[in-house]
């Protein structure tokens, strides 16, 4: 499996209010978070996402609330891969449970600039900068992790079970 | 090699000897949490799911609170999905309006977490019972979906940060300025993926409500979850408030942490966080110009509790709100607003000009009841500062004690009680 797109930079410590605010929390349709996704930190990217872009954050991506919407409004964008320096474990955990992928990556994080083309695959955790030539390495999964990735998502994991 | 009190807690959920730090485990579930944002979108996950019901009607405590009473069709929609789904499983535990609380303030009160449990809550405060000596963790809706219906939860088994308190706070510092000057000092990130285990012999100087406090914004730094051992006062609070049983763990002699901090209680100042983030952190003194708010918000999970409640009496009894200024209090439960008023502690607020609520998350994320406009800056006693957090873009969040922000309610600016 493989995530090609455009990318998105963002830094330090983007939060589940700034990835989906409250004030749209009254709904829990993929598609209608989707439309305010990002939008307190960077209003121009639901304008410009593309299926298959790629977000890349550096340390704490995710952090504060538990909402599932923020990884659901992303993944309903058409985000293919969030990159980061790193995760705040309940976004981590509920993007493996809803089938986003993501990759830490500090590395890359520094890397990887705004607009370069990236592709990501999440087999190995090699994660290409196609614009500037350069590879790096993620993190792979732990083996029960890709387990639950593999079936797309806990609940189909816990029904195969 | 030894283990911590949170390891200790799941080696035992997870019917293993030991567990190390690093480890994936599955653990029994004492108590599945959800609220009216997130226990829709795991009813409707749980509805994929090839189960008859849940594992559990005892066990599983649903508690609207964010956006009740209803603020919007939408949100009706979603609390009748939650009270729907509650009564078709007959969950014991379900909370209805003229009943509920904030969850976190409510669930100790009724005594569903004590000592020893593994809980997880689709909200991300739910790391608050870590102050009874629980394992309490927030989680994503799937999560509580599956843990609705099988009863079990996965984990990777943190390791740990030890915080050895020492000493006594003075007065008007509170566990708010504990944990605040926590965050400030490891940053919010600083405990990410880790147990904060609170310890040593100052804790015997903070109240039950100012533990709840702390453990309660351990998720600030990023904790996995805040935990404190279990002495006199925690224990005497789970026999007043719960008929359950509970188990008390406590940390090996040679556990193994990460980091370890002592923090002299004694030394510390009223502390408050600037936006955006809570580990803006400057002490009162270090604040040298004039501020000047528009708003205060005294409540949410973080402090909304009866000596929250107290402490801003203390401050605002023959006193009275800056002109201009709303100053908006919320009782955390229905038992707390009971208590407030049989001890006379409303009638000082509104005498001083503020406005008491029913109990609700609202305006903590920006829900309703306390929205800010465009430029405007509230102290509030609640747990994030982030952008937007309370409303616009460009409004700002000053997170402090309900003293600091009851002192701040009275003078229109950033103020300690100590100076009024």
């Amino acid at each position: 499996m493989k995530a090609h797109g455009t990318v998105f930079k963002y830094g330090d410590n983007v939060d589940t209010d700034v990835i989906i605010p409250a004030r749209y929390l009254n709904s829990s349709e993929p598609a209608e978070l989707a439309s305010h996704c990002m939008e307190d930190l960077d209003a121009e990217f639901i304008k410009k996402v593309k299926k298959g872009d790629i977000i890349v954050a550096d340390k704490n991506f995710g952090c504060g609330s538990s909402r599932e919407h923020a990884p659901i409004a992303i993944k309903a964008a058409g985000v293919g891969c969030v990159i980061a320096e790193t995760f705040a474990r309940i976004f981590y955990r509920n993007s493996i449970n809803i089938g986003l992928p993501i990759v830490e990556c500090a590395e890359a994080a520094k890397g990887i600039e705004a607009g370069d083309e990236v592709e990501v695959d999440f087999d190995s955790g090699l994660i290409t900068n196609v614009t500037k030539g350069i590879t790096y390495q993620g993190q792979a999964f732990p083996e029960f992790m890709q387990r639950i990735i593999r079936a797309e998502g806990l609940v189909n994991y816990i029904n195969n079970k | 090699m030894g283990m911590t009190m949170t390891q200790k807690i799941l080696a035992a959920h997870a019917g293993l000897e030991s567990v190390e730090a690093g480890q994936l485990i599955e653990a029994d579930l004492d108590l599945v949490l959800g609220n009216d944002i997130t226990s829709p979108v795991a009813i409707k996950e749980m509805d994929k799911m090839k189960v008859s019901g849940v594992f559990d009607k005892d066990k599983i405590a649903l508690v609207p609170d964010h956006f009740v009473p209803n603020k919007d069709i939408k949100s009706a929609e979603h609390c009748k999905c939650v009270r729907e789904f509650a009564y078709r499983n007959e969950i014991t535990n379900y909370f209805e309006v003229g009943e509920m609380g904030i969850e976190h303030a409510l669930l100790p009160e009724k005594g569903l977490t004590v000592a020893g449990d593994v809980i997880i809550g689709a909200d991300s405060h739910t790391c608050t019972y870590g102050a009874l000596g629980a394992f309490s963790t927030g989680v994503g809706s799937t999560d509580m979906a599956a843990g609705m219906a099988t009863g079990k939860a996965w984990f990777k088994v943190p390791s740990a940060i030890r915080f050895n308190l020492v000493g006594k706070p003075s007065e008007w510092v509170s566990g708010k300025d504990v944990i605040l000057h926590i965050i400030g000092m490891i940053g919010v990130d600083g405990a990410l993926y880790k147990s904060m285990e609170f310890v040593g012999e100052g804790i015997k100087n903070l109240t039950m409500d100012d533990r709840f406090t702390i453990a309660n914004m351990a998720i600030e730094a990023g904790g996995k979850n805040g935990i404190f051992p279990v002495d006199e006062l925690a224990a005497a609070y789970m026999k007043e408030h719960s008929a359950r049983e509970f188990k008390v763990y406590e940390a090996d002699a040679d556990a193994v942490y990460d980091e370890e901090y002592t923090i002299d209680l004694s030394a510390l100042r009223p502390t408050v966080a600037f936006p955006h983030l809570p580990e803006n952190t400057k002490t009162i003194d270090e604040i040298t110009e004039d501020i000047r708010i528009d708003q205060v918000v005294i409540g949410s999970c973080t402090n909304g509790r009866l000596d929250d409640l107290r402490t801003a009496a203390r401050v605002l009894k023959d006193r009275h709100v800056a002109k201009g200024m709303r100053c908006i209090i919320i009782p955390a439960t229905q038992a707390i607003y009971m208590q407030a008023m049989e001890e006379g502690l409303l009638k000082i607020f509104l005498q001083a000009g503020a406005v008491v609520s029913t109990p609700t998350c609202g305006p903590c994320l920006g829900g309703y009841m306390g929205i800010l406009a465009e430029g405007e800056r509230c102290v509030s006693t609640t747990n994030r500062n982030f952008v937007g957090r309370m409303g616009h873009v460009k409004s700002e969040i000053y997170l402090a004690s309900p003293a600091v922000a009851a002192a701040s309610a009275v003078t229109g600016k950033i103020s300690c009680p100590c100076r009024l």
